[in-house]
């Protein structure tokens, strides 16, 4: 997460790159790059894909970072760079069955969460298992594609639910719907499989 | 009022959130003292959240960085003129 100094380093070394220090983007999108990778990723569902995607993004910033102002954090700028390059991507491939960016369910009902009677926290170190991390990779990317983008600007790259309406340009009321049921169907999918892959017992034995 | 579970469930978003009205938290709240099914549902959902944010979860393939910055640095060199040597 950018701090306030960050974020006025971040305004300094854009302002040098634009008074021609090119080669300081470099330092600019380095912190950037898991993020923009993940979100890439998240809804190309293909690694060449989303590394193609991702470089194509941070080439877009370098050429179009004149327009960049600074009211918008960087990296709220940049996923909203890459969150684009991704549904241009999408849309233009063929023979793909088409997920639909106009479909709106928010009428629809609603998702009912996994019904468990306690639950044993899973401790972030359980993400050192590749199972586990493959468990998390898998159920964001199986989300519905409207599900998926509002779930990984808000909950993946902290966007604000107002950034992430705009970004994606739908209503904030969308926005809340939509990540609720992204967060549910996460729970659904996600509690079952993720009780079968914590043991009882030496849960910590691995580490 | 007394929330049924399936109402509280629609509220579990609002509440991890704190965008709740205090009236509508206040009704979740007393629910969830009660309720270890709805306790259950929504320590699920906030360890989920917890650990789908968790950056270790999209790991860079090898060589992502070392292949970005060359094509970046293509791309500088085309555009720009010959890097000041002011710094």
């Amino acid at each position: 997460m950018t701090g306030i100094s960050d974020s006025t380093d971040e305004a300094q070394i854009i302002a040098s790159i634009l008074a021609g220090n090119t080669h300081h983007f470099h330092d600019l999108i380095r912190p950037h790059e898991r993020s923009v990778y993940a979100m890439a990723l998240s809804l190309l569902h293909n690694e060449a894909d989303a590394e193609d995607a991702a470089q194509e993004a941070f080439l877009k910033a370098f050429r179009n970072l004149a327009n960049f102002r600074g009211e918008a954090k960087f990296s709220t700028w940049l996923i909203s760079i890459t969150l684009n390059e991704a549904r241009s991507r999408l849309r233009s491939k063929k023979n793909v069955k088409m997920e639909s960016l106009d479909e709106s369910p928010e009428g629809q009902g609603s998702v009912t969460p996994a019904l468990l009677r306690d639950w044993r926290e899973i401790p972030s170190e359980a993400l050192e298992r590749k199972e586990i991390r493959q468990l998390l990779q898998q159920a964001i990317t199986d989300l519905p594609l409207i599900y998926r983008e509002v779930f990984l600007l808000r909950d993946v790259e902290e966007l604000s639910v107002n950034q992430s309406a705009e970004a994606l340009g739908i209503s904030i009321a969308s926005v809340k719907v939509r990540l609720h049921r992204a967060r549910i169907m996460l729970q659904k999918k996600l509690v079952p499989q993720l009780k079968k892959a914590n043991p009882k017992r030496r849960w910590f034995s691995w580490s | 009022m007394v929330l049924e579970c399936k109402h509280v469930w629609e509220h579990i978003s609002g509440y991890l959130d704190g965008t709740l009205s205090p009236e509508v938290r206040e009704q979740v709240q007393k629910h969830l003292e009660h309720c270890e099914i709805c306790s259950a549902i929504l320590d699920s959902t906030r360890n989920i959240l917890i650990l789908t944010a968790d950056e270790r979860v999209f790991e860079l393939p090898l060589g992502f960085s070392e292949r970005l910055h060359a094509r970046l640095e293509a791309e500088i060199r085309g555009i720009a003129p010959a890097p000041s040597d002011t710094d």
